[in-house]
Parts: structure tokens; sequence; C-alpha cells
């Protein structure tokens, strides 16, 4: 089977409001950059393309068809999508690869979820006949999750208020944060609570942008002499959507999925784990087993800025620029979809 | 037991969902433009780019933006057009009425919008078309500002020169 590497990797910056910009004007500068990145002259110059987006964020229908107007399909390319997270796309198009289909792809996410009621419309993914006509928002259910895991003395709010410290220190050394700044955990104590148990620093901010990946078979890594990191492992588990069947303090499907993208066959040296909540982060450290030796969340995470359906491939990408920055030999990306880490994907990736 | 029970065939569950859309940056322009009574397209900042009209922000065809600006004539060609005889529930045109693609002279996409003060059994294709505006005091950021197009004495467009036809109307 061929190794595939990444080869690039661009995000804009998170921002709670992109303005009047549409979704072809949010990706085309991202692309850009990847392109000049890549060396590439456009999406004809790979074999496949996929992308991640959700119509809902920004309420139009169809938004994605719009959003390959930013690849320049003329003559036609292969071109798929997913309605999730990027993180996915990327997992398609290794599929694409690995079927000996493609030798290269670029990858995209986007989403525009300030037009909208996130938590609110995030509603609308659960189960259709007894969750979603109860409009139980994102945050509800996580703050549900928080006070599963306190009362039952796993967490302490201190524990997550040392996440959001964290997330917000690392987040100044990253240039395409929202939320940025030397905050003390009794900073964070200090704040009220905004949706019982969490404050509102332990919910990452609604934010508009977009990331972008370039992967390929290692031969053609070489051939376009970039520098690159090998993506050794790649896993996908779902728990069911039945909230009150799942042990919510734990993550089951992570370390499921850990273990099956090889994850424990070496060191990690980094881990880029989806966690729109504080606590969250806490469930998935546990789940992978991560200790002091793995530097965790180094772009500050998405408690610094979360972009819906682009998040998850910038995990991957952030561990990518660890790697190929020389900071990190090995690295661990998590992605999540869903409410309370309901899916969750887990890519390893190791230096060439 | 289960026979007792009524089956359940159908649960309402209706989906209110509220956004601020945005039409996008280059839209923008474009309509900010109709609401001076201009219609405009946009293409990369280069002499022979393909003009778009209605501008979504990007040349599709090679993914870069269009940042130029372009003034188009408000005569048009018939492209394609359809005759609607089925009424549909909200539209307050009473069928049958003439949609149309039409391009504008000095663009090379079409675009869709009413055509009237017609027989419609004599539209057809590469049949020259001009604007019907409303009164300006109405005018707004919206395609609405021309009330339909309008059958002009010219003579027809062939259909390989469709959609390439410069802002004057000749050969572009």
């Amino acid at each position: 089977m061929k190794d595939i590497a990444i080869v690039a990797y661009q995000q804009s910056d998170g921002v709670s409001d992109a303005g009047a910009v549409n979704e072809v004007e949010l990706i085309m500068p991202v692309l850009e950059r990847t392109f000049t990145q890549a060396r590439l002259g456009s999406a004809q110059d790979v074999d496949f393309v996929c992308s991640g987006s959700c119509d809902y964020l920004q309420g139009a229908a169809f938004a994605f068809v719009a959003g390959v107007d930013a690849l320049g399909a003329v003559p036609p390319i292969k071109e798929s999508h997913v309605e999730m997270d990027a993180a996915w796309a990327l997992y398609e198009s290794i599929l694409k690869i690995r079927m000996g289909h493609a030798e290269s792809a670029l990858i995209y996410g986007f989403g525009k979820s300030s037009p909208g009621e996130l938590p609110i419309v995030l509603s609308q993914q659960l189960d259709p006949y007894y969750l979603a006509p109860q409009w139980i928002d994102s945050i509800s259910l996580a703050a549900m999750q928080a006070r599963l895991m306190l009362d039952q003395g796993l967490i302490t709010e201190r524990d997550m208020a040392e996440v959001v410290s964290r997330s917000r220190r690392n987040a100044m050394s990253n240039p395409h944060a929202q939320l940025a700044g030397d905050v003390s955990p009794e900073d964070v104590l200090a704040q009220a609570t905004y949706l019982s148990p969490l404050r509102k620093a332990d919910c990452c901010p609604v934010s508009d942008g977009a990331s972008a990946v370039v992967i390929a078979t290692v031969e053609k890594a070489r051939e376009w002499g970039l520098p690159y990191a090998i993506i050794s492992g790649i896993d996908h588990r779902i728990e069911t959507h039945n909230l009150g069947m799942r042990d919510l303090t734990d993550s089951v499907s992570t370390r499921t999925a850990a273990k099956h993208a090889g994850m424990q066959d070496g060191r990690v040296d980094v881990a880029e784990l989806y966690a729109p909540f504080s606590h969250q982060e806490i469930i998935l450290t546990r789940a992978l087993g991560l200790g002091a030796e793995t530097s965790i969340n180094p772009s500050g995470g998405v408690l610094a800025g979360n972009l819906m359906m682009a998040s998850g491939l910038s995990r991957i990408g952030e561990v990518f620029n660890r790697i190929v920055g020389g900071e990190a030999q090995r690295g661990v990306a998590h992605t999540t979809s869903g409410p309370c880490l309901q899916h969750n994907l887990v890519t390893v990736l190791e230096k060439a | 037991m289960s026979e007792e029970q009524e089956v359940v065939t159908v649960v309402n569950a209706p989906v209110y969902l509220q956004y601020n859309f945005t039409a996008g940056a280059a839209p923008a322009r474009f309509l900010a433009q109709l609401k001076k009574g201009k219609l405009t397209g946009q293409r990369r900042a280069e002499p022979e780019a393909p003009v778009y009209s209605p501008p979504r922000g990007s040349c599709p065809a090679s993914g870069r933006p269009t940042e130029q600006e372009v003034e188009l004539s408000d005569k048009a060609t018939v492209q394609s057009f359809t005759i609607v005889y089925i009424p549909i529930p909200g539209n307050v045109i009473e069928p049958p009425f003439v949609v149309a693609n039409l391009v504008a002279d000095g663009a090379n996409i079409s675009f869709i919008h009413l055509m009237s003060d017609c027989d419609n059994s004599e539209v057809h294709i590469g049949q020259r078309v001009q604007a019907v505006w409303k009164p300006e005091e109405e005018w707004d950021y919206s395609m609405d500002n021309i009330k339909y197009f309008k059958p002009i004495d010219e003579p027809d467009v062939p259909v390989e020169k469709i959609g390439k036809l410069s802002v004057t109307g000749q050969e572009g």
C-alpha cells in the first residue's frame, strides 16, 4: 500500500463574523495560499478534490456547489463533497488514493456560522424524532455532559479552567487564533457561569473561515520536492445517536479509533484535539491515554477559534506544521462531529 | 398487544431557523450598481477574461477573483427560454409567462429574467430584447428593478455568437 503524505496546509484567520463575504470569497484566498505552498497552479494540478461543509451553517442551499467556483473546474475535475468536517473529506481522499484512482488530492473545508444561531442550528443534527423537535442546542448538551463529570468527581471546575488557560496562552503564538491571551485559571474561574456549569470561556467561539490541505503519495511528494509528513494511520468510529445509551463521561469511540489508527505504536509528541468544550479535552486526553510527553493543542485548539467544517482538517494541518517545522517527530490529530463527541476520527502523522 | 396500538406514520417537527444572509462582496457591488440602474458584470483583471453577470466573486473557469467591474448594456439576447403554464404558489405572475436565459451585451454568461410585451409563440433563441425598468424611485438592490425584457427590432444573433457580443451589441 502506498504511503500518503501531507504537503501543504493553510487556514484563514478565525473571525467571529466574516461580514459580507460569501463562501467562494471565503475559500479563494485560502486556496491561493495553499496552491502557492504546494507549488501548484490550480486544482487542475491535483487528481482529486474533496470538500467538507454544511449548508445549514449559513442557511444557503447548495452553498457547497457554489464553493466549487473557487477551484477553476474548467476543464472538468474529479470532485466530491462531504456534509461533514473536511477531515472526513481527507478520509475520502485517502481512500481514493489507496484505491489507485489518484496520486494527489486537494481537501478544503469552510464554514460561515455567523449568519445563524450555531448552537440552535446544530440541534438539527440530532435524531429527528425525539431530540431535534426539542431544539436541544449543542451548548446545553455539553453542559449536561460536564455536569455528569463534575458530579461523579471525574473533573473539577479548576481542571476545566486550566484547559482554557492553556488554550488562550498557546493561542498567543497562533496567528489565526480568534481568542488568545495571557489568561490564568483564576481569571477563568472568576467568570460567571454561562450555561451551568459551563462558563463562556469553556465553550469554543463561533468562527467563520476555511482551511485547506494537499495530500499526495510519498512518491509524488518527493517528485514535487516538498517537505511532507506521512499519514501513518486514520480511523473513524461512531457512537449511537441515543445520548441516553452512551457513557458521556468517556469517549469509547476515540479510544477505538486511536487503537486502529496505530496511535500506540510510538511516542506521541503532539496532539491536536477537536474539543469544542474544555471538559471534552479532558475526556479526549484520557481516552487517548496521553501523558506529560505530549504537547496538547499547541495551536490553542478550537477553544481559540472553531471553524465549523474546517476545524477538524485544521487539527491535522496543525500537527503537519509541527512535524514539518521540526518540533515533533510524531503526532495525533483528532476530529469530532455530532453532540457530546459522537463521531471521532483519529489521524496519526509521522516525520518522513 | 402491538395490534392494539395505533400505528404512528407521521411526526410533525417543523424547522424554523433564522439567518442574517449576506450576498457576498462581489454580488454586493453588482447590487449597488443595479440600485443606480446599471447592469454590470465582473471579470478577472485581464482584458480577455470572461465577464460574469450576476457575479458571485470568482471566475469559476479559473477560480480567480473577479476584481474588475464592467458596465453592460441593458440589451440582451435570448439564449434559451421556457413558457410557464402552471401557476406557481406564491408567484404573483399569471401564467402563461416566459422565463428566459438572457445574455446582456458585454457579458459572457446568461442570467434568468422574464420576457413580456411579446407574442409568446414568437419567442425564439437569438432574439434581441431590452430591459423595461421600473420607475427610478422604486429602484432597490434588486434584479426586480427590471420589470421584464421586451423584444426589440434588431436582427437575430446566430446561435454561435450568443454570449459573445460586446457592450455595443457588436461581435466582440
